[in-house]
């Protein structure tokens, strides 16, 4: 299929074609998703391979005070004079040693307990996070008999500082290269006769060469204490029984491989049922809720920017209103006004079952996010077409193109075309809309044919549920990794797609 | 083209044609506008007059109240229940202190990748774009385990970290914006001698009001607007809520007959500010998200 045989296509085969090579597309990204993540892999192991050898050469033709610091870091700082760098270097060296072995490596032996008695369910667990049980043991001052409980291990902390572990592991390693990087680098400047460099001029450095080390620091520490260490945290425990008949720190959990993603797929019935029902409407609501926005967003700023029309920024100023109230408020209103007993059916003097059917409900939700939502299209759309050159238009008449010719040649293709990242977004966004469906219908009508999730849940409302209600984190852990996969194998879809529908459409 | 050829003798008759026909359509656009805004509109006047209703009671069946009352508003910092006055001060002190942690980030983070150039710039990138699609609060849960382990489970300052610790992430429009400044005035500033956190502070962050206004706007907006990690992190405790998920436990199904005006009264304070600065912030909005592709 080349570009002369898309040309000679007429409109509706162009538009079957378009959805086939959609559909088609899907498991050319999802190779192609596969193929980036071990693309990235491959870089990050040929990195490290090419540190190694680095880290070889440096050690082979360095002097005796770089060898030195491959034992103790910063010596060949402190050797060629660079005293308060070596001394840092050494302080980190230490600290890690110091935490290690009062700590770490403590932490570390409890990942993966063998034989571990588990009497809640008297069986023998291998793979455990901890071996101490929680235990309630009479106490001899107690004359009413009252149990004591003493707790054994916490599996969760056990998790968590274990990875913590990995990471300043992983930094400190980081760091170890850093000092035999610059040891051997002063040991050259030493060679050529200079003077190695002052700390006081390493500092200024931070402020002019290194500047983006200080820009990005505490930002980057921050979120790999807060995002990054969470979400590897909350990636392993998709692999362990995390649930809510194991909680910390009364109960230990230990690791099951890859059981939860197989409950999730199709050993356990009801979850793969609410699973695959509940991805199916994500899906279905994500493409309505993109769509009929975006295209709404578009005919109203159409609407407002059109020839003749009066008070158009009065119009504009009324919608965006509705956009600027918060919008927790505006959801939780909706909320209000559409019960069974609501105002809405109240003052019309009906009885519509607007947020208690599963299919009315899955409608209202739709109708009510683009009254959310069409304001902000709108917005963006009606900046936008006040940038489009009119001599565009004018030729277009010239050459006798009606309003609605003019409207898929030039205006449609122009806002698609600046719009495309946008709508990627925007769709990631509602497959993530977590509050338009929170708040709006909770998740109901709920269903007893669904695990612990209601007819309009979205995976993040069920992933939510899980986490709060439920404490079944494992679970909760499943969907979360599954979320992300569908996020970036459709963007990825859509970023394909989009690319080649601008070089064919090409718009200057 | 032919056609408008054969058309041609019959232009002037055609004109008046077009004139009359460009009428009715402008005459139906406003009825359909008209009837949008009052579609759009319906929702937050019920809103406000439900907020100076007298009567007591959850629904009613009618749009204007019989009894116009300002009791609701006096109720919502009185009550006992709700501390509502509190909720406000909880929001803007978090809100306060996460505009300015985020800002600050946002900023940073995205000059340094839109003007810096170094080593693993391009694999920062990604990182940031592979992070950015994990769900939000999906690891709400080690999250609050961590703020427990610093001994910072349910208090505000935990609310304030959650909300700017990720904000290295929300770079791009930022970094759209720093990308459409010249690249000569770097250059100019580096010959005449200056460092390049010079650059930063004194040269680029001045050219950049528009951005810095949007930034600090949004990050301002968002404590007000989230409920996830607030209802997750502070469980039943009241007096730290803010004003989102306190205004979300009035409508508790114990709580609703008696406090729903008080909601709407709540609901309205809290629209109010949010709204005069989203108006303010609309024009930076269309930038933002569409990359810059609008100009002036």
């Amino acid at each position: 299929m080349d570009f002369l045989d898309y040309v000679q296509m007429t409109k509706g085969q162009r538009i079957l074609y378009k959805i086939k090579s959609f559909f088609t597309g899907i498991p050319g990204a999802i190779v192609a998703f596969f193929t980036m993540v071990g693309r990235f892999l491959k870089k990050i192991f040929m990195g490290i391979a090419h540190g190694f050898q680095n880290f070889g050469s440096r050690f082979v033709k360095g002097d005796i005070g770089t060898k030195l610091s491959y034992i103790i870091m910063g010596a060949g700082n402190m050797l060629h004079g660079q005293i308060i760098k070596g001394v840092i270097f050494l302080a980190v060296e230490v600290s890690y040693f110091a935490y290690m072995i009062f700590f770490g490596i403590g932490q570390l032996s409890k990942f993966y307990c063998n034989g571990v008695m588990i009497p809640d369910e008297g069986i023998i667990q291998d793979g455990v996070l901890g071996s101490a049980v929680t235990t309630e043991i009479a106490d001899p001052n107690d004359i009413f008999g009252v149990k004591q409980t003493v707790y054994g291990d916490n599996s969760m902390h056990i998790l968590l500082f274990g990875v913590l572990t990995v990471l300043i592991t992983i930094a400190f390693i980081a760091i170890y290269v850093v000092n035999t990087k610059s040891a051997y680098y002063t040991q050259e400047q030493k060679a050529m006769g200079k003077k190695p460099l002052s700390f006081g001029r390493e500092i200024k450095m931070f402020f002019d060469e290194r500047f983006h080390v200080t820009l990005l620091a505490l930002p980057s520490l921050l979120l790999l204490v807060f995002t990054v260490l969470p979400i590897v945290f909350t990636i392993f425990m998709a692999f362990t029984n995390y649930d809510k008949s194991h909680q910390a720190p009364a109960k230990l959990f230990w690791w099951v491989g890859f059981d939860n993603f197989a409950d999730v797929f199709y050993s356990n019935p009801l979850k793969s049922r609410t699973f695959g029902n509940i991805l199916v409407w994500t899906i279905i609501w994500a493409i309505f809720a993109t769509f009929t926005n975006y295209i709404l967003g578009i005919i109203v700023a159409l609407l407002i920017n059109k020839k003749g029309i009066k008070f158009k920024s009065f119009w504009r100023t009324m919608l965006v209103i509705t956009a600027a109230v918060p919008q927790f408020v505006t959801l939780l209103l909706m909320n209000q006004l559409l019960q069974n007993e609501g105002s809405l059916n109240l003052m019309l003097g009906t009885n519509y079952p607007f947020l208690t059917d599963p299919m009315w409900a899955k409608v209202v939700v739709i109708i009510v996010n683009i009254w959310v939502g069409v304001p902000y299209t709108m917005l963006i759309s009606s900046g936008l077409l006040m940038n489009i050159p009119e001599d565009l238009y004018e030729s277009a008449r010239i050459d006798g193109a009606n309003a609605f010719q003019q409207f898929t040649k030039i205006t449609f293709p122009y806002i698609f075309f600046v719009t495309t990242p946008y709508l990627i977004t925007t769709f990631v966004g509602n497959i993530n809309n977590f509050n338009v469906i929170f708040l709006l219908t909770g998740g109901g009508p709920n269903t007893t044919e669904y695990y612990q999730a209601g007819q309009t849940d979205l995976l993040v409302t069920w992933l939510y549920k899980l986490t709060v209600n439920q404490k079944d984190y494992n679970l909760a852990a499943v969907i979360g990794i599954m979320v992300f996969l569908i996020c970036a194998i459709g963007s990825l879809i859509t970023f394909n797609m989009s690319k080649a529908s601008k070089n064919e459409e090409e718009f200057s | 083209m032919t056609t408008t050829v054969q058309n041609s003798p019959s232009t002037s008759k055609k004109q008046g044609g077009y004139a009359a026909k460009n009428k009715t359509i402008n005459a139906i656009v406003y009825v359909i506008l008209a009837v949008m805004v009052v579609i759009w509109i319906f929702p937050i006047v019920w809103l406000v007059l439900q907020s100076f209703r007298g009567e007591k009671g959850k629904y009613v069946d009618y749009i204007f109240p019989h009894e116009w009352t300002f009791n609701n508003y006096v109720n919502l910092f009185t009550n006992e229940t709700f501390p509502f006055g509190r909720w406000f001060m909880n929001t803007l002190i978090i809100a306060i202190f996460s505009c300015i942690i985020s800002t600050l980030f946002i900023l940073m983070v995205s000059y340094a990748f839109s003007r810096l150039r170094f080593k693993s710039r391009k694999t920062f990138l990604n990182l940031g774009l592979i992070l950015g699609m994990f769900p939000g609060f999906m690891s709400m849960a080690a999250v609050y385990a961590i703020m427990e382990m610093l001994n910072l489970g349910q208090s505000l300052f935990a609310l304030v970290i959650v909300y700017s610790a990720g904000a290295g992430l929300g770079y791009q429009v930022a970094k759209g914006y720093f990308d459409t400044i010249p690249r000569s005035l770097d250059e100019a500033a580096k010959i005449d001698g200056a460092t390049r956190s010079q650059i930063f502070w004194q040269i680029i962050l001045p050219l950049s009001k528009p951005i810095i206004v949007y930034t600090a706007l949004t990050t301002f907006i968002s404590p007000w607007t989230d409920y996830i990690f607030v209802s997750y992190f502070m469980k039943d405790n009241m007096d730290n809520l803010t004003v989102a998920a306190g205004l979300y436990k009035m409508l508790d199904k114990e709580s609703v007959y008696e406090y729903f005006t008080t909601f709407c009264a709540g609901a309205v304070v809290v629209a109010i500010p949010i709204t005069i600065l989203f108006v303010i912030m609309q024009r930076f909005y269309v930038a933002g998200v569409t990359g810059g592709a609008v100009k002036g």
